[in-house]
């Protein structure tokens, strides 16, 4: 079980760190506004997208429930299509295996292909650790890897940086551990871009060993699945001798037809495309084709656990297209690194717990990191009732520790004063409650709030928050923008 | 390595003990509406993602082809590619055979390939790297990507993409679905075509004037 961020404070902590940050403050805004329209019109496009979002939910329901079945299938499938199955219970057992692999091959590098999972595990740094480099291919893993960064956002990892910061990363690192960024590199977009191709293309070139994860995984056929952007994957997924992907048990999928509906929900919340430019299929070895030595570690760590809990387990349909995360007030506010977690935003706040239990601090204060709004449950292409478990581990937490620490109550307080402060803050999660059929009444003072909503409104007289906003507010306080 | 195999089993039969096992669901959204002009949305759906897209009849594919690849200099096909799509002149082609290294396709600039199927409503072309297609590495490396997709190719949506393609997947076939060029937003969000992939895709739709079946593995 890999642990939160080294020296991660609390989410509240944290969350007021990262709101004195206007600079990533306005960059998420812009990000998260910008997908969300983008998102909203293509999946207007979609007759019928709540069948697709039921059908999602029911595929994922049923595989979840028998996974010990179509684990054992998958496994078979796998080896008869030439690839090597690994069953790793923890972060550490993974590393291990792939360490061990890439070690076996004599290489001192891979190339990675952007993933969730291996994040999750650590694997970069116990790659590091046993001397081997491990390059980020994709190119705001990156951005992230050569500015010694964390990942603030599951799509946009580097939202958080702008094009002059991107800039100089790239003139002081690059020559550091490869082709260098040319010189009189500007911060166009596009130049930027250019060069980490040209930096990366030396990398894909001569990488004797990929490692990747998978979106899905087909039971059936032993079929694993990558949906990309850049190409990057690609490179990866075929250029190299080895491949060793990381999965995660709960992204099995249990027929080649079910790829169907999932290809349909993914792209569309993800990145709000109709289709992302690139999805890869393989399976196992295709002699001739792409690497020959393939490798599949299966991945535990903490999912399991996750299983047990009925309530919880419906977490695990996640397919991590970062939708919830793009209307969530909260996380629009405070960005990523204050989940202490490669998962952040509604779904950090159900997933990490469940994964990691709640003993950390952060862990503990994850559940009271949102507003309840619903909007993020509106999004969820597997429609995952996030405002349910947020709900259903702040009781885990609160059973499980009594006394000592500040109160949930009070965490909860100081993430919604400022939810409260900002009357488009307010207006946005209102609206997220009139999409899901709920409207509350012009009071001066809110009522009883429906769904979930019910169980902090029925404590308390809250009163409509204020017309000044919070960045009147701020520049009458503090003098400045 | 088997205690952890045999851990995690026993972990995860554990945790559905009692669970209510949730059925298989039966076929879901229903067939999809095809649209009455696929071809038409399918070239309106590559457009959109700045990709080159053009109608061409059968006798046509070849000057198409030949413009397509005007200013280029070396070009490699997939040993099933048909010939006759490289009638014209002046082209400088490899066929692969299999041998050629990463290296040596880095200095090609372009690649022509068929392509299996075409989704309209997603403007998406998919690769099942038959004879026509070729290995993955040869539509991924070349900066150009030329890819011929006949009419009849062509699928509404996804669903029905994944109904014709799952034989080959059954088969043990890669499967590659590319829309568009390559692509990145990471950067403030601005889209900056070709990161890594072919920085133009050039795709050519040839109308059913021809209904000879076309050679599959
Ligand atoms: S919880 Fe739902 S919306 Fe959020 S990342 Fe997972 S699938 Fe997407």
């Amino acid at each position: 079980m890999s642990g939160t961020f080294i020296g991660m404070p609390a989410f509240p902590v944290a969350a007021r760190e990262a709101l004195d940050n206007a600079q990533q403050r306005r960059n998420l805004q812009h990000a998260t506004q910008t997908i969300r329209d983008k998102r909203a019109a293509v999946v207007d496009e979609v007759d019928r997208w709540e069948e697709l979002r039921v059908a999602g939910a029911a595929i994922k329901d049923h595989v979840l429930t028998h996974l010990d079945g179509y684990l054992v299938q998958l496994e078979e499938s796998l080896t008869r299509a030439g690839a090597t199955v690994h069953w790793a219970r923890d972060a550490e057992e993974a590393n291990r295996i792939v360490t061990a692999l890439a070690r076996e091959t004599g290489t001192d590098e891979v190339v990675k292909v952007k993933s969730m999972t291996t994040q999750e595990i650590g694997l970069n740094e116990a790659l590091e650790d046993a001397g081997i480099h491990a390059w980020e291919t994709d190119l705001a893993e990156l951005i992230v890897q050569l500015g010694r960064d964390r990942p603030s956002h599951i799509l946009v990892p580097a939202i958080h940086r702008n094009r002059a910061e991107i800039r100089e990363i790239f003139l002081r690192e690059m020559g550091k551990v490869g082709t260098p960024a040319p010189e009189g590199l500007t911060s166009a977009p596009h130049e930027l871009a250019e060069s980490a191709r040209r930096h990366l293309r030396e990398k894909f070139l001569r990488a004797k060993v990929a490692i990747s994860g998978a979106n899905f995984a087909v039971a059936e056929t032993g079929t694993l699945v990558v949906v990309e952007s850049e190409g990057n994957g690609r490179m990866c997924l075929t250029l190299p001798e080895t491949l060793i992907s990381v999965v995660g048990i709960e992204k099995v999928l249990p027929t080649v037809a079910d790829l169907d509906v999932f290809l349909k929900l993914l792209p569309r919340s993800s990145t709000g495309e109709r289709m992302n430019p690139y999805t890869s299929t393989w399976t196992g070895v295709t002699p001739g084709d792409g690497p020959q030595q393939v490798h599949v570690v299966l991945l535990d760590n903490g999912r399991s656990d996750a299983l047990a809990d009925h309530v919880g387990r419906q977490a695990l349909r996640c397919i991590r297209c970062s939708a919830c995360l793009n209307v969530c007030p909260v996380y629009e506010r405070v960005g990523g690194h204050a989940y202490g977690s490669v998962y952040p935003g509604p779904i950090g706040a159900v997933l990490n717990p469940q994964l990691r239990g709640t003993e950390s601090p952060v862990d503990k204060s994850l559940p009271y990191a949102s507003s309840l709004c619903g909007a993020c449950f509106d999004v969820c292409p597997v429609r995952i009732e996030i405002p349910d478990l947020l709900v259903h581990l702040r009781t885990r937490v609160v059973d499980e520790k009594r006394g000592g620490l500040p109160s949930g109550e009070q965490l909860a307080m100081k993430g919604a004063s400022w939810m409260f402060a900002e009357h488009t803050r307010w207006e946005r999660a209102q609206r997220g409650a009139e999409l899901g059929g709920r409207v509350l009444g012009k009071k001066d003072s809110i009522g009883r709030l429906p769904g979930p909503l019910s169980a902090w409104s029925d404590a308390r007289d809250a009163p409509i928050p204020p017309g000044e906003s919070f960045r009147t507010w701020w520049k009458r306080e503090r003098g400045q923008g | 390595m088997i205690g952890s195999r045999q851990e995690m089993l026993g972990r995860i039969t554990a945790a559905l003990d009692g669970a209510e096992r949730a059925p298989a669901p039966g076929r879901r959204h229903g067939a999809v509406t095809s649209s009455p002009d696929v071809a038409a949305l399918f070239v309106e759906r590559v457009e959109d993602y700045r990709a080159v897209v053009e109608r061409v009849a059968p006798a046509g594919v070849a000057a198409a082809v030949a413009d397509a690849l005007a200013g280029t200099g070396q070009v490699v096909v997939p040993p099933g590619l048909p010939r006759d799509w490289l009638a014209a002149d002046g082209v400088d082609v490899v066929t692969d055979d299999g041998g050629l290294a990463a290296d040596d396709l880095d200095r090609i600039d372009a690649v022509v390939t068929a392509a299996a199927v075409g989704v309209a409503t997603t403007g998406t072309i998919v690769l099942d790297h038959g004879p026509d297609q070729g290995r993955r590495a040869l539509s991924l490396v070349p900066d150009l990507h030329v890819c011929v997709v006949h009419e009849s190719q062509l699928v509404g949506d996804v669903p029905e993409s994944i109904t014709r393609l799952r034989d080959a997947v059954v088969g043990g076939r890669p499967l590659t679905w590319i829309s568009g060029p390559s692509a990145t937003s990471d950067i403030e969000l601005e889209r900056v075509e070709g990161v890594h992939g072919p920085r133009r895709l050039h795709v050519l739709l040839v109308s059913d004037g021809d209904s000879t079946p076309r050679a599959r593995a």
